[in-house]
C-alpha cells in the first residue's frame, strides 16, 4: 500500500524539489533494442547503412543495396527503414526508394517479403530483414508477385526479364513505365 | 466540503471496508472513519484514457472516494462512441473526450475534482506524471501502455541492496478490454513484472501478405487491405492515408468493393472497412465495467490497504459463460526497464573512454566492445562505422559531462558479453552514480 502519513508529510514540504533529475527524455525499449540490432549489424559486402537524421535517430534509417550478382547487378536500389515504438513487436516498416522492376518490389515501393508482415517474430532483427532483401534480389520469386507484369515476363521469358531489368536500371521505359537510372 | 453527511448512503459500504479491520488486509493498513476522507484529500490519481475504459474508470474511481483526478486521452467524441462511453451525449461529438468525461463525473459526484488533459501522453513532461501516487490504464494500444511504463519506472530507483526504494514506486493499474475478453493487473515496478517484462504475451497482429492481397485476395478483409495499403499510395503518390478521415475511409471503401466484385468476393462494407484499417475489435460496454471495476478496486487496495492486491494479472473471458483466472506473473529479473540494472561508482573525471575500458574489467558485466546510449543520445556506437565515426569525438569528454551533470542516472549499454567461455550479445541496463555530490555541487557553480 501506499503510506498516506508520508503523502502528507511530503505535502507538507516544499514539493519543488527536482531531486537532482536532468531533464528527462524517454527511450523507449524499442529503441534499446534496436541499439542493440545495430552495434550488431554484419552487413553483407553489397550493402551499407546511413542516418540521415544523425546519431541519435536511429529509429529512420535506410540500407543501400548494390547487388552483385543476379538481374539486377550493379544498380544501387535504397530501402527507408521506419521501425515504430514497438519494435521488436512489430517489424519495422519498408519501402524501396529506388523504382525496381522486380516482381517481388511493386513500383510504389511495396516490397514482399514474409518477414516484413506475417511472419515477422520478435526473435528476428534488423539483420535478418537486410539478408532477406539482399535475396530478393539475388532470387526474385515470381510465384508470390507484387508486380505482376514484371511477374509474368519471369516466369515465362528469362531472357526478357534480363533485358527489361538492365533496361530500367539504366533509366528507360518498360512497357509504359519509366525508371529513373540507378546504376 | 465534507459532503458525508449530505450522501452517507453514497459512502457506506464503501466506509465498512474502511473504517474496519479484517484478515485479508495488506501490512500496516490502519482501519478509520477517517480513511476515505483522507484517501480523498491526499491521494493522487491519473486516469490514461477516457474512452470505454476511461469512462468507467472515472465513475468508480470517483465513487470510491478518490477526489483528486487527472485524466488525460488525446481524442474527440465520435457517434460510434456513444454505445458505451456512457458520459457522452449526441450533442458532445467532436468535443475532447478527457473533458467532457470530467465535466460529466464531477457534476454527479459532488467533492470530486477531476483536471482533464486533452493531449497526447507524450506532450506532457515527464515530471507531471510523478506527481500522482497511482496511474490506471484504460487504453487500447501496446505503445501507449509501453510509453506510460517506461515513464512510471523511470522513477524507480534502488538502493545500494538493489531493493526499490518504496517512495520512488509508481504504481499501475492496467486494464484492457476486446470484445467479451479483458485483464486488469497491478505494476509494482521493482515488485511485480512491469509492462516490459511480459510484453511477449500480446499475440501478434494478424497481418496478411502484400503479395496475396496483390494476387489472390479471397477474403473481404484482403479487399480492403488491398485498397488500403496498396491501391491508396499508387493513386495518392505521397499523401499519407489518415484513417479518421471520412473521406479517405469512404475511398479506401469503395475501391474495396470494386476490388471485391472483381474477384467475386461478398461482404464488403464500410463498418468493414473501419474495422480492419483501423483494426477496431467491437467493444462490450459490460466487459468494460468489469474490468473496470477490478482496477478501481485495485486502486482503491493499493493506496488505502484495505485488502490485499491482486497479484498480478486477471484474465476475464465472457465469450462461453464466464472464466475468470488469476496468474501471478514473474518478473524479468534482467528487464532494461524496470530491473535494477548494475551499480557503478565512477569519479566525475571519467572519460568515456575510460568507462567504456571498465565495463570489460567490471566483473559483473565483462560486457566488451560496448556502445553507450543515455536518454537517447548515443554516446559512443562501436559500429556500424558511419555511427562510429559520428560518436568518436566523445570519446576523450567527461561522462559525468556527456550525461548532462546529474549526481546519478541509468545507462544502457549493448556488447558482447562473456560468461565461462561463451560470447553472447548482451544489452545491459546500468545505474551510474558519481562519487562526490559535494564536490559536484561546487564545480557546478563555478
Amino acid at each position: 500500500m501506499i503510506n498516506l502519513f508520508k503523502i502528507k508529510d511530503k505535502k507538507n514540504q516544499d514539493a519543488g524539489n527536482a531531486n537532482g533529475r536532468p531533464p528527462l527524455k524517454k527511450q523507449s525499449a524499442g529503441e534499446l533494442r534496436l541499439h542493440k540490432d545495430i552495434t550488431e549489424l554484419n552487413l553483407p559486402s553489397t550493402t551499407t547503412i546511413s542516418f540521415p537524421n544523425g546519431k541519435d535517430d536511429l529509429m529512420n534509417f535506410e540500407i543501400s543495396i548494390r547487388p552483385d550478382e543476379g538481374y539486377h547487378m550493379g544498380g544501387t536500389f535504397i530501402f527507408t527503414f521506419q521501425v515504430p515504438p514497438s519494435y521488436p513487436h512489430e517489424p519495422p516498416k519498408v519501402k524501396c526508394k529506388t523504382k525496381v522492376y522486380h516482381p517481388n518490389i511493386d513500383l510504389e515501393g511495396n516490397v514482399c517479403l514474409n518477414i516484413l508482415r506475417e511472419d515477422w517474430k520478435p526473435v528476428l532483427n534488423i539483420n535478418t530483414i537486410i539478408y532477406g532483401l539482399s535475396h530478393l534480389f539475388t532470387q526474385p520469386n515470381h510465384e508470390d508477385p507484387l508486380n505482376h507484369d514484371a511477374a509474368t515476363v519471369l516466369r515465362d521469358n528469362p531472357r526478357l526479364f534480363e533485358t527489361n531489368a538492365r533496361r530500367a536500371m539504366s533509366g528507360g521505359y518498360v512497357g509504359q513505365v519509366y525508371f529513373p537510372r540507378c546504376i | 466540503m465534507e459532503d458525508s453527511s449530505a450522501e452517507p448512503e453514497r459512502w457506506r459500504d464503501l466506509d465498512m471496508l474502511l473504517a474496519r479491520p479484517g484478515n485479508i488486509v495488506s501490512a500496516g493498513f490502519d482501519p478509520s472513519p477517517q480513511l476515505r476522507r483522507e484517501i480523498g484529500e491526499f491521494a493522487r490519481v491519473l486516469v490514461v484514457g477516457a474512452g470505454g475504459l476511461g469512462c468507467e474508470l472515472l465513475k468508480d474511481l470517483a465513487l470510491s472516494g478518490f477526489r483528486n483526478i487527472d485524466v488525460i486521452d488525446m481524442d474527440t467524441i465520435e457517434v460510434s462512441n456513444l454505445n458505451r462511453q456512457f458520459l457522452f451525449r449526441l450533442r458532445d461529438v467532436g468535443k475532447s473526450k478527457a473533458e467532457v468525461a470530467a465535466k460529466r463525473v464531477m457534476e454527479r459526484v459532488s467533492g470530486v475534482n477531476i483536471t482533464p488533459h486533452f493531449c497526447r501522453i507524450e506532450d506532457m513532461e515527464i515530471e507531471f506524471y510523478n506527481d500522482f501516487n497511482i496511474i490506471v490504464l484504460g487504453l487500447d494500444s501496446i505503445e501507449a501502455r509501453s510509453y506510460i511504463n517506461s515513464v512510471a519506472c523511470s522513477f524507480l530507483e534502488y538502493d545500494s541492496e538493489d531493493n526499490p526504494i518504496p517512495e520512488t514506486v509508481k504504481p499501475m493499474v492496467d486494464g484492457g478490454t476486446e470484445g467479451f475478453k479483458g485483464h486488469a493487473r497491478v505494476i509494482l515496478p521493482g515488485t511485480t513484472p512491469c509492462f516490459e517484462c511480459n510484453i511477449w504475451l500480446f499475440p501478434p497482429q494478424v497481418k496478411f501478405p502484400l503479395c496475396t492481397l496483390a494476387e489472390t485476395p479471397r477474403t473481404p478483409a484482403h479487399c480492403i487491405e488491398y485498397a488500403h495499403l496498396i491501391k491508396w499510395d499508387e493513386v495518392h503518390s505521397g499523401k499519407t492515408f489518415d484513417p479518421d478521415d471520412p473521406e479517405h475511409m469512404q475511398w479506401v471503401y469503395l475501391e474495396a468493393v470494386k476490388r471485391a466484385e472483381l474477384f467475386g468476393i461478398t461482404g464488403v462494407t464500410y463498418s468493414l472497412t473501419q474495422g480492419v484499417v483501423k483494426n477496431i475489435i467491437p467493444a462490450i460496454a459490460s466487459t468494460n465495467a468489469i474490468i473496470s471495476a477490478a482496477c478501481a478496486l485495485e486502486a482503491l487496495k493499493i493506496v488505502s490497504g484495505c485488502s490485499k492486491s491482486l497479484s498480478n494479472y486477471m484474465m476475464y473471458n465472457g465469450v462461453k459463460g464466464t472464466h475468470i483466472k488469476v496468474t501471478d506473473f514473474v518478473r524479468e529479473k534482467d528487464c532494461i526497464v524496470c530491473g535494477p540494472g548494475t551499480l557503478i561508482e565512477l569519479d566525475i573525471s571519467v572519460t568515456l573512454s575510460q568507462f567504456i575500458e571498465t565495463l570489460g574489467q567490471h566483473p559483473k558485466l565483462l560486457i566488451l566492445k560496448p556502445s553507450v546510449t543515455h536518454r537517447g543520445n548515443n554516446l559512443y556506437m562501436q559500429s556500424p562505422p558511419i555511427l562510429e565515426q559520428m560518436t568518436r569525438l566523445n570519446l576523450p569528454l567527461p561522462l559525468y559531462e556527456l550525461m548532462g551533470k546529474v549526481p546519478r542516472d541509468a545507462l544502457h549499454v549493448s556488447g558482447t558479453a562473456e560468461s565461462s567461455g561463451k560470447k553472447t550479445s548482451s544489452l545491459m541496463k546500468l545505474r551510474v552514480v558519481f562519487r562526490g555530490p559535494a564536490e559536484i555541487d561546487t564545480a557546478a557553480s563555478i
